[in-house]
């Protein structure tokens, strides 16, 4: 029911909402440069409140680069990204501020490793959001519950799976309550075993509601859970459309090619 | 042998016990001392030369050692006389303190050992707590307790302060002071604000240029040229700033090490949680850096207690300082070897005591298997 309705809003999202009330991220004619290298070049995006998108495009395309500036991890040069409202620019504050509310999940998970799972997820409840231990950690149970691991709780991200430490990853990132949640690659990294358990949790993670972005070549989660896909190349958008669309009617050649090329094997 | 030769059915296989060669007094031996020519030969050289040196050594230091009485007449055997230890212990231990008021001092390192010894058993909680008393509470209360002046006690000036206590609370100091300096160095020298990196940079390298000597002769010699007139500072706070901020400098570059082993991913986690520069640092990356750089940190902590006996140059009467002005004593000429060898293995066992510490701490907090 929800999930029909939220599909709709997504084919007519990139149009109507750009510039209103109702946008989570929004990205306006964002450059960035690495140097002389011009990585990201005039991306206009906006992702409203519940809104799945994934991105996708070959290697190198600036992809990463791109959402690791939705929460400041990389600085943009110019152009404007607001996130909920709150625009990023060099202000601590309202970076710190940016980043509380948005949830990422990494690559290669970057749990820490001296912590055990429990204290990974409790951690910045309690040390940013100042939550009593005793409540974070209760909560922290309930999302490891979520991510089907409760059983590991006490043990060191070393003494789990991939595919273990990427759910914790995702539980961790969640412990914050995020409204958007990123994700770079977040299956690239693990065994083909593995893969399908992330995944699992990432579709219960999208039909529960969640804004996310999401970088990826899982083509199935693509259809399944997105709104919309992002083909990006050499730092532009060169196309987004809703995935049915995307996948069947391809409009540019570099997207025909790119897709030829991942749906191949 | 006969068993290995057997054949077993697929799947049935049993766990047989490992060959005679791998366990056991022989299996030692054959492992580590004969097994290859050039280790047989290494094996017997060495045998050899402890068969050499040790039976004088255990001649000299117990079976001809002189152990009873109070003169140097005692001591007519041709081994160690230990005599000249025994008599000079108090010196050597305590310096010039004043012996109604050495109380305070013991005082002080039963409340140190007190403290401690909790933190070496698994089960104690709150050790945290145990542990901000001795970093924070208990400087205090030592200082106090040596130094005086509280509660009606009688001052006992620093020139007074020698022997190994003098030795202990330079080391402390130097140890307690230098850890936290080199960690804010270290934090500096990576920074991304010109200034503060250049500050610290140059911090850093003029302290780690100059012997610690040098350090000990301007803190004692040329410092006070520099202060306003009437204005003093006491010799030894003046020694212990030099030797807190020369080991801090070497401090700063093992914890830099630590620092530049961790990967980017730790920061960029940490960061997008939303935790703040300090807290990121705190909870994140130096529980991780110090970890890796313990045996480094250990190793600096070693070379500065060692250092201490420097201190001698600028007139302080440590450890080492009273045990070498007992050997010149008149009464005692001829006696400075002993003390060089009780002094050797004093300081032996305070440095293995740390070596061994770090080897317990780096296990106990070691988490991947
Ligand atoms: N710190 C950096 N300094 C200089 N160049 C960089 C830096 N980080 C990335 N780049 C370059 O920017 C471009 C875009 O990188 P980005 O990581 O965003 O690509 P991507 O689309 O995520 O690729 P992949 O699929 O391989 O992850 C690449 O050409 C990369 O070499
Ligand atoms: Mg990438």
């Amino acid at each position: 029911m929800r999930e029909g309705t939220m599909v709709e809003a997504g084919t007519k999202v990139s149009s109507a909402i750009r510039g209103s009330g109702d946008a989570m991220v929004r990205m306006d004619g964002v450059h960035k440069w690495y140097g002389q290298f011009h990585v990201l070049k005039d991306i206009n995006l906006t992702v409203a409140k519940g809104e799945r998108i994934v991105v996708c495009g070959p290697s190198g395309s600036g992809k990463s680069t791109m959402i690791r500036c939705i929460n400041r991890l990389e600085e943009h040069q110019s152009g404007h990204i607001v996130v909920d409202g709150v625009e990023l620019t060099n202000d601590l504050k309202r970076i710190e501020e940016v980043r509380r509310e948005v949830g990422m999940v990494f690559q290669h998970f970057n749990l820490f490793p001296h912590l055990t799972v429990l204290e990974n997820l409790a951690l910045a409840p309690v040390w940013v959001r100042q939550t009593p231990r005793k409540e974070a950690e209760e909560s922290a149970m309930k999302y490891l519950e979520r991510v089907r691991i409760p059983e590991q709780a006490k043990k060191y991200p070393g003494q789990l799976s991939g595919g273990q430490q990427q759910r914790v990853a995702i539980a961790r990132a969640l412990c914050m309550n995020p409204k958007v949640m990123l994700f770079d690659e977040p299956t690239s990294a693990l065994d083909p075993e593995m893969i399908k358990e992330v995944l699992d949790v990432m579709v219960e993670l999208a039909h529960s509601g969640m804004t996310m972005l999401v970088v990826t070549h899982e083509m199935g989660f693509a259809k399944t859970v997105a709104n919309r896909v992002i083909f990006m190349d050499r730092g532009e958008i060169i196309e987004e459309n809703e995935p049915g669309e995307f996948f069947t009617h391809p409009r540019s050649e570099r997207t025909k090619l790119f897709l030829s090329q991942i749906l191949a094997h | 042998m006969n068993d290995r030769a057997q054949t077993y059915l697929p799947g049935t296989h049993p766990d047989l016990p490992p060959p005679p060669s791998m366990v056991g007094v022989y299996g030692w031996l054959r492992a580590n001392l004969f097994s290859s020519p050039v280790n047989v030969i290494l094996t017997l050289l060495a045998a050899y030369i402890i068969y050499l040196a040790f039976p004088p050594l255990i001649q000299w230091v117990f079976i001809n050692a002189d152990w009873q009485g109070d003169t140097r007449e005692a001591c007519r055997r041709e081994g160690a006389c230990w005599v000249f230890v025994k008599v000079w212990l108090r010196q050597f231990m305590y310096g010039r303190y004043p012996s109604t008021e050495i109380w305070r001092i013991n005082t002080a390192y039963a409340i140190l050992a007190l403290g401690m010894i909790p933190m070496f058993i698994p089960r104690v909680r709150g050790k945290a707590w145990i542990a901000a008393f001795l970093l924070f509470g208990y400087p205090v209360v030592a200082y106090y307790l040596f130094y005086g002046s509280a509660f009606g006690q009688v001052v006992v000036e620093t020139p007074l302060w020698g022997g190994l206590f003098l030795t202990l609370v330079i080391a402390s100091v130097g140890i307690v002071g230098s850890l936290p300096i080199g960690i804010v160095l270290a934090l500096g020298r990576r920074s991304r604000l010109p200034i503060i990196q250049s500050v610290s940079i140059a911090f850093i390298e003029i302290w780690r240029g100059v012997p610690l000597i040098t350090v000990l002769f301007m803190a004692s010699v040329m410092f006070p040229l520099f202060m306003p007139e009437g204005l003093t500072i006491d010799r030894l706070a003046r020694a212990l700033v030099g030797v807190m901020l020369f080991s801090a400098a070497y401090m700063a570059e093992v914890v830099r090490g630590g620092l530049q082993a961790i990967p980017k991913g730790q920061y960029e986690a940490a960061q997008a949680l939303g935790l703040n520069y300090g807290k990121m640092m705190a909870l994140i990356i130096l529980p991780q850096a110090l970890k890796l750089v313990i045996p480094g940190i250990v190793n600096t902590f070693i070379g500065l207690f060692k250092d201490t006996t420097l201190v001698l140059i600028i007139g302080l009467m440590d450890f080492l300082g009273t045990i070498q002005s007992a050997g010149t004593n008149p009464q005692w000429l001829g006696f400075a070897i002993e003390g060089y060898v009780f002094s050797a293995l004093v300081f032996w066992v305070f440095c293995f005591g740390m070596s061994r510490y770090s080897q317990h701490l780096e296990r106990k907090l070691r988490t991947t298997h």
